[in-house]
């Protein structure tokens, strides 16, 4: 896997709120660069997603819940990813993540790209995949 | 009285009393709930004040005239679509008053850090009920100014109280509080002067600030 190598020392730590399709996929690349991982999610069941050789920890709970967060580390983290099916939720956590508890690295999902347009002018660092997907299936039908 | 346009997120229960309220002060409203059926339910019988729609999405908003509204209440039970409604309603449409419902106490501190300029919680304010029906609270919370660090507090003169037998006068106070109301059984409540003096079962309304309300109670019950 690419970047395996990276921190295997310095061990950053991470919590990634959602842990569906993307978020347990990104938890177990993280898990396997070695970074220590944090996952939370509000139903069990999807920590299905991870692998048995994921080391990091698996938390159920709100992360739009500022005393969750506290008790998932989120004072000390180095980066939060807020990937949950609900922009809303996602909006919430990325900015108590980055404006009351000050974590130095927060991405956030938005799959409205209208709304991601506001968030970003705010100054929230947020990825639409609805547009990423488009643009990418877009430039595809270019080149046929 | 100049008539607002206020719009409210959410055609729950909240928004329901909320608009007829406001509507029989004769401010024009509008409410914007997702299902068809609430809807309906809604314009049968305030009129035609209600759209349906998702009240955070930019279209939905920008065809309710959000850029005219001078105030929007998100009153859903969800603590995250009533933050991205008021921080879309205040950025995008500049709209100069956004007030919120949190279902989660802590929401309160963190939704005014986030821009919200007014935001209400049920349970804190049940807690602070709470705290009134206890006699032996010494200090009540009555009102907390919003955006300030100051509020208004009931205090109750006991039987221990260093206050009993002094006047204001002699009262060493915080200079940011001021003792702005008294109230005793079988009289008149009234405002104390500096000879006023405390007695026992008073009780006593004071303007003060977060910070000073500890050394109020000290000096005045103990």
């Amino acid at each position: 896997m690419p970047g395996t190598q990276i921190l295997k020392q310095t061990k950053k730590t991470i919590i990634i709120m959602g842990c569906g399709r993307v978020g347990g996929k990104l938890a177990a690349m993280l898990d396997a660069a070695g970074y220590r991982v944090t996952v939370l999610d509000l139903d069990a069941y999807s920590f299905r997603r991870l692998p048995p050789t994921f080391s990091g920890t698996a938390l159920i709970g709100n992360g739009t819940d500022e005393d969750m967060l506290r008790k998932a580390g989120i004072e000390s983290v180095d980066a939060f990813f807020a990937l949950t099916q609900g922009d809303n939720r996602n909006v919430m956590a990325a900015q108590i993540a980055k404006h009351i508890f000050k974590v130095p690295r927060v991405i956030c999902r938005i799959y409205d790209p209208l709304r991601k347009d506001i968030y970003e002018q705010l100054g929230l660092e947020s990825i639409s995949p609805t547009e990423v997907f488009a643009d990418l299936l877009f430039n595809r039908l270019e080149k046929i | 009285m100049k008539a607002l346009y206020i719009v409210i997120v959410g055609g729950g229960k909240i928004g329901y009393y909320l608009s007829k309220a406001l509507l029989n002060q004769g401010h024009e409203v509008l409410i914007i709930e997702k299902e068809a059926r609430i809807c309906e339910r809604l314009e049968d019988e305030l009129g035609s004040c209600c759209m349906r729609g998702d009240g955070c999405e930019t279209a939905v908003l920008t065809e309710a005239g959000l850029n005219r509204a001078d105030v929007l209440i998100a009153t859903t039970s969800h603590d995250e679509d009533n933050l991205v409604s008021c921080q879309v309603a205040k950025h995008r449409f500049k709209v100069p008053r956004t007030i919120s419902l949190v279902n989660n106490p802590n929401n309160d501190s963190i939704f005014r850090k986030l821009g919200i300029d007014a935001t209400i919680s049920v349970t804190n304010t049940i807690l602070e009920h709470v705290e009134q029906e206890i006699p032996a609270h010494p200090l009540i919370h009555l009102l907390t100014m919003s955006g300030k660090m100051e509020e208004i507090v009931e205090l109750t003169v006991n039987k221990e109280a260093p206050a009993i037998g002094k006047s204001l006068g002699q009262l060493r106070l915080p200079p940011d509080t001021t003792i702005a109301l008294l109230m005793r059984e079988n009289e008149k409540p009234r405002i104390p002067d500096a000879e006023t003096v405390f007695m026992e079962n008073d009780r006593v309304v004071a303007l003060t600030t977060l910070d000073s309300e500890k050394i109020l109670e000290r000096n005045l019950l103990g």
